[in-house]
């Protein structure tokens, strides 16, 4: 048996050694667009991790998300910028995320107290009072025109275009050097939400989302962990905006609104609920979607070249069509997201491979109620 | 004074409005769990079948069609498409997403079509206003009143006194019990989602009508105000979602109207403050004024 399992251990291992040299090694050979893509994709993947703790583990529905996001991305480029304290930019970094994680805690009033569709319309309400702040709260925010964020900067090596760098015949601009930046703080999400999910605190989340009585009955202090669950996920969207701020080099109000906190509750629904590997796999599907449709839309059928006469299909439409779509069918198909889609192909592939005679009849060992699935831990 | 009863008068128009939409609102969650992100999209496909069709059919004749369409959009998306998950209890979070989807899709074409136009409804109350005591109002603000009444009226007396109402009642109280009762889940569920899509159609014509320019793209996004609404009044209780619509329009309303007395709060604070309520109200009673407290059992 242990060998068994050190085995599936040093499959594990070697799985995650080959994603990181893959991922190490992108930059070398990919262009600007393709990294940009990357970034974002990092970033939203931190935030997705945060909103998956908070909507799928812990089942506080969070409409809130953009407003985190917010206060990370503007509590960086206030904290690091000329009208505001202009601290060191690693320092405003940190202290971005902690304004998030307090902007959550402020929040716990009605996060430990408002529960299932109530607690997801009245984080509604941070979204649009947020919105409302961030466009009249000029001197801190910039208005409706935003505010350029100032580069990262750690022990005098600077995450900008603005020193030359080469490495391996590569120029470094800023998008290379911040994909390593974006990897290394993706993989602290990754292992600090694979650690609180493993551990105590992700059993009670999970039996608070269960049941809230029985997990009180049991010794796990609702409110406390209620609110401290928005905390964290509001730590973890902090720092995502930090990283959308960084890569954008601009932050303005209209992309903090509604539409990117229902994308991220898109992100870890059609990821699969409740899973750290899920919520990263459909940020990346989310964020990576349009950007690459709109990139290569104009050379479907039926489209029109940008800026063709009115009434007819443009690239941009295009590219909205098909994500809609794409969420839909998704969902259609795979309703438990794409992580639940792996487990079942991997089930299957390998039932397959144990107990080849009788292919189809016994072949899904996985039963058809999700609710089982649902109550097994979380990875 | 005259400000005071004109804003007034705004704001019971306005509720009035609001009040269809949240209503749909509440029905489509009583009787699925969903909360329904595609109604700003099925209130403006509506307004837009309105303005396309009241040339050849006359105003009425391209509102009933308008209804009739938006209710069968709404009722194909249930059936159709909002099937996933079956009856798992992560299947209403799911589901929700796929509104969005919806949402997108239908947006994005209604959008294109309409482009950065305006479109007029034809709706026979046009520019008039009438005197009602010492202010003048619109009449198409007195319609809106009216014939949200009335139509609200109408669906709580389809609750109360037609089997259907009965049936959906039941589901909303306990879905295994209703189904051992011989309720057919499916097509309670699915005509109210139709009723849903016809109460928005519904709804986009007071929007589109005289005070406001005519039917935009944005039009939809108001049904994102009729959350609040709904939600102050308790998410399961229709009665509910009225108080909490008037409610809704009249901040809306009187912030807008004394703004210059609020430029504290910054400009426009009177399309946010609707949210500040709902949250205050929140903080005080986490159901909603009028949602009870459920008996949990394990």
């Amino acid at each position: 048996m242990s060998e068994r399992l050190s085995r599936a251990r040093a499959v594990r291992l070697g799985w995650t050694f080959a994603a990181v040299t893959v991922l190490c090694a992108l930059p070398f050979y990919l262009d600007a667009f393709w990294l940009r893509i990357g970034l974002f994709s990092m970033a939203a993947a931190v935030g997705a991790v945060g909103l998956g703790l908070l909507t799928g583990t812990a089942g506080q529905l969070s409409l809130g998300h953009a407003f985190f996001l917010a206060v990370g991305a503007y509590g960086y480029v206030w904290l690091a910028g000329e009208p505001g304290p202009g601290l060191p930019t690693a320092v405003a970094a940190v202290l971005a995320v902690l304004l998030a994680g307090a902007a959550g805690g402020l929040f716990s009033p009605v996060a430990g107290r408002v529960r299932g569709i109530y607690l997801g319309v009245a984080t509604l309400a941070l979204v649009f009072l947020g919105h409302h702040v961030l466009l009249t709260a000029d001197s801190v925010t910039g208005g409706f025109n935003g505010r350029s964020v100032p580069p990262l900067e750690v022990g005098g090596f600077s995450f900008s275009s603005d020193s030359d760098l080469t490495l391996l015949g590569v120029p470094f601009g800023a998008e290379e050097r911040l994909w390593y930046l974006g990897l290394a703080l993706f993989a602290v999400t990754w292992f600090t939400a694979c650690g609180l999910l493993r551990g105590r605190p992700g059993r009670a989340l999970v039996a608070l989302r269960d049941s809230e009585t029985a997990a009180a009955v049991m010794g796990v202090d609702v409110s406390r962990y209620r609110s401290a669950a928005f905390v964290v996920s509001s730590m973890y969207a902090g720092l995502a905006g930090v990283m959308l701020a960084l890569a954008f080099r601009r932050v303005v109000p209209d992309y903090f609104g509604l539409v990117l906190s229902v994308d991220y509750l898109a992100m870890i629904v059609i990821g699969g609920l409740g899973s750290v590997a899920g919520a990263t796999a459909g940020a990346v599907f989310v964020t990576a979607l349009p950007l690459l449709m709109t990139r290569y839309a104009d050379q479907l059928p039926l489209v029109a070249a940008p800026g063709t006469t009115d009434g007819a299909v443009g690239p941009t439409e295009a590219a909205r069509y098909l994500y809609g779509a794409a969420i839909v069918l998704t969902l259609l198909f795979a309703p438990d997201g794409l992580h639940g889609l792996v487990r079942r192909l991997r089930a299957r592939l390998r039932h397959r491979l144990t107990a080849p005679p009788p292919a189809d009849t016994a072949s899904p060992s996985q039963p058809p109620t999700s609710a089982v699935r649902a109550k097994e831990p979380t990875p | 004074m005259t400000t005071f009863l004109d804003t007034l008068f705004n704001g019971l128009a306005l509720g009035a409005v609001y009040a269809l939409v949240a209503l749909g609102f509440v029905i489509i969650f009583k009787a699925s769990g969903v909360m329904n992100f595609a109604h700003g999209s099925l209130l403006l496909l509506g307004g837009y079948l309105t303005a396309v069709l009241h040339d050849d059919l006359g105003f009425a004749g391209a509102l009933a069609v308008a209804v009739l369409v938006t209710a069968a959009v709404a009722g194909a998306m249930d059936r159709f498409l909002l099937r996933a998950g079956g009856t798992d209890p992560h299947a209403a979070h799911v589901q929700t997403i796929v509104t969005i989807g919806v949402d997108i899709v239908i947006l994005t074409d209604l959008s294109r079509r309409i482009g950065g136009d305006l479109l007029s409804l034809g709706d026979p109350w046009g520019d008039s206003v009438s005197g009602l005591g010492p202010v003048t109002v619109a009449d198409s603000r007195i319609a809106a009143i009216v014939v949200s009444t009335v139509v609200i009226a109408g669906v709580f007396a389809l609750f109360r006194y037609t089997s259907w109402g009965l049936s959906l009642r039941a589901s909303a109280e306990d879905v295994e019990a209703a189904a051992l009762m011989g309720v057919r889940l499916v097509r309670i569920r699915t005509l109210a989602w139709c009723l849903a899509g016809a109460l928005a159609a519904l709804a986009a014509v007071f929007l589109a009508a005289f005070p406001a320019p005519g039917l935009e793209r944005t039009t939809g996004q108001i049904a994102l105000k009729a959350f609040p609404a709904a939600i102050l009044g308790g998410m399961a209780s229709p009665p509910g979602a009225l108080a909490g619509s008037l409610l809704i329009g009249l901040t809306e309303a009187l912030v807008a109207g004394y703004q210059s007395d609020l430029h504290i709060l910054g400009e426009g604070f009177g399309d946010v403050a609707p949210y500040a309520v709902m949250v205050l109200v929140l903080l005080v009673r986490p159901t909603g004024l009028f949602g009870g407290k459920a008996a949990v059992r394990v």
